[in-house]
């Protein structure tokens, strides 16, 4: 390289200029998300947006308590399905497995996460709501758990992975049986991380909209019966955004925020569970 | 001792002699542990029989579809639930367009933030950078939506759509009026969803760089750039065209934010700036009211195209991410 000393330090600056560029204009647009998130947002939450359902076409006030009881009971519902499966599942592969049929079990958990949500609607969809004749929370939990397996499944794996194998050995050693062994000691070393799993887990559901269009279908009135159709948080600011309604728009911005909150709350705990671990 | 698989062999070694266990005299006094395997065993296989139960749906219900039209499914433009004909070509090509010119706008981005990040930023900044990414990639794509359509989208309408058809017009690509909704719409909410997850897979594909690499640009004199372009980026450009793929499978899969700013109109335009239509936004508008069972059957072979198209993309990615940041990790996994 015959370039001179001076050319090569200021290219070396403008690229550094270009690459801090690049980073704020990633940040701009999510600091413009949130801006306007929480401007919108707070204006719109008071007491009744918690308490009351939404009101009828045109009319001002109203709020979203049904959907957000909705979407707590649908992710309820999906960690009780999901949780035992993901769960009981890595154990399988990080105790038991190494063979073959291990990282195929791997790979179609990495493909099933990899499949867009909607598709785990449509295949939920002719699995619950055909059959059943009509669309239901069930359906909703189902279609929400799909996603959740995966996720749990891979990442209790990797952490029960880090347990050092003398500290199951000691337990054995001591006439533990082998699954209590499992239970007791390997995975309760690896609690915090997997919690932190299944933390993130539930996060990414409680924001999934799409898995939920065509078997929760939405509700406009109170619905806590898990066999009839149920609303959403998600789904109603999906149909709340796209109405040609201001009180609904508002609506809308008043949900965003609380589901940008409850989302970042579980992150940010699922982050100190999983530090409070590598520090350990 | 009571299980056959419990003396003292290495992690490895007992989860390879696992399976077998033998000894029948052993197993039963141990119902506990036969049943905690066979539990296991149960979920773990689970995740199979999703995996194949979902693609069995989804071809078994687009049969009467593929046998109906064939290929010219796919050539097709002709969409009409009344007259109970299907052509899925309009969303195959807003599918394609707006999720491949959102990552050609997306990628050069992510590379420098990602690059600005692990390289440049001093320590502390870097740090705190990088988790606040992590955390936008987790925001629900319903959310981006609702900005899209509320926000952006007006503001196109008002500002940057009228410059562009007064100034550009003359190109194909902008010539029409300004709706707000649109192709360049979804195009730029899909470009802010995937820049988060190609900024974060392509950091951690630098971080694996090893140190050895940089010092050895650095002792020959390199500057901080020439030692990214020399060392760095070579490295672990596998990587990073992996974290791009990925970024377009998850484009190409995105549903809620891109109905809810490409205006839904079946078009096959070249102008940027007239509303489109893709796969997933016409199974979230149309699949819940079905008029016939040929046009669910339509529906579920567009979700059938859609899931082999991501699982290709996304197996392509993941072997190309490992390639890199696997070798660090000792290829767990």
């Amino acid at each position: 390289m015959m370039q001179s000393v001076t050319y090569r330090k200021m290219k070396n600056h403008l690229m550094s200029g270009l690459m801090l560029a690049c980073t704020l204009a990633v940040l701009v647009p999510l600091g413009l998300i949130f801006f306007h998130i929480l401007k919108m947002g707070v204006s719109s939450l008071s007491l009744d947006f918690f308490t009351h359902v939404p009101a009828p076409t045109g009319e001002p006030g109203g709020g979203m308590a049904n959907g957000m009881v909705g979407s707590a009971i649908m992710i309820a519902g999906a960690s009780l399905i999901g949780l035992p499966v993901g769960i009981l599942g890595a154990i399988y592969l990080s105790e038991f497995g190494g063979s073959k049929v291990s990282t195929l079990i791997r790979f179609a958990a990495d493909v099933l996460s990899g499949t867009p949500s909607i598709i785990t609607g449509m295949v939920a969809y002719t699995l619950l709501v055909v059959p059943m004749k009509g669309f239901s929370g069930l359906a909703g939990s189902v279609a929400l758990a799909m996603i959740m397996i995966p996720i749990v499944l891979r990442t209790t794996e990797e952490q029960l992975k880090m347990v050092p194998g003398s500290l199951r050995e000691a337990s054995l050693a001591l006439g533990v049986p082998f699954w209590r062994t499992s239970l007791k000691v390997t995975l309760r070393s690896a609690l915090s991380g997997v919690l932190t799993g299944v933390l993130l887990a539930v996060a990414r559901i409680a924001g999934e909209t799409a898995p939920l269009l065509f078997t929760a279908l939405g509700n406009q009135f109170w619905s806590k019966n898990v066999m009839q159709p149920m609303a959403a948080l998600p789904l109603q600011i999906f149909s709340f955004a796209i109405a040609p309604y201001e009180d609904w728009h508002r609506l809308a911005w008043g949900g965003a925020l609380v589901l940008v909150t409850v989302m970042f709350a579980l992150s940010l705990t699922a982050r100190y569970f999983g530090r409070t671990r590598q520090a350990g | 001792m009571r299980t056959s698989c419990c003396t003292n062999e290495t992690e490895t070694d007992r989860a390879a002699a696992a399976p077998k266990s033998p000894q029948p005299a052993i197993a039963k006094k141990l119902g506990g542990d036969s049943i905690f395997r066979y539990l296991t065993t149960f979920f773990a296989f689970s995740i199979l029989a999703i995996l194949a139960l979902m693609l069995y749906e989804m071809a078994g219900e687009s049969l009467p579809a593929i046998r109906e039209f064939g290929w010219k499914f796919v050539s097709s433009k002709d969409w009409d639930a009344v007259q109970g004909s299907f052509g899925a070509l309009p969303y195959l090509y807003g599918s394609v367009v707006s999720s491949v010119l959102a990552l050609l706008l997306a990628t050069p981005l992510s590379i420098g933030a990602a690059l600005f990040i692990t390289e440049i930023a001093p320590g502390r900044l870097g740090s705190v950078v990088a988790p606040l990414v992590e955390l936008l990639a987790a925001i629900p794509s319903v959310i981006y939506g609702l900005w899209g359509v509320l926000v952006m989208a007006p503001w196109l309408q008002s500002t940057v759509q009228p410059f562009l058809i007064e100034h550009f017009g003359f190109i194909p690509l902008f010539e029409g009026a300004p709706y707000g909704v649109s192709m360049l719409a979804a195009i730029f909410i899909l470009m802010i969803m995937v820049v988060p997850i190609i900024t974060s897979i392509t950091r951690e594909v630098l971080l694996a760089v090893p140190q050895s690499q940089k010092e050895a640009a650095i002792a020959l004199g390199a500057t901080r750039w020439e030692t990214i372009k020399i060392a760095i980026l070579p490295y672990g450009k596998s990587g990073i065209l992996g974290a791009a793929i990925l970024g377009l499978g998850r484009a190409i899969g995105e549903t809620m934010a891109v109905t809810m700013v490409i205006g839904n109109a079946p078009n096959i335009s070249l102008s940027l700036l007239s509303p489109a239509y893709t796969m997933p936004s016409v199974i979230a508008n149309e699949f819940a009211e079905t008029t016939s069972k040929l046009h669910a059957s339509a529906l579920m072979e567009i979700g059938l195209i859609l899931m082999v198209v991501t699982l290709i993309v996304n197996a392509m990615a993941r072997l190309l991410i490992w390639s890199v940041s696997g070798r660090a990790k000792g290829g767990a996994a």
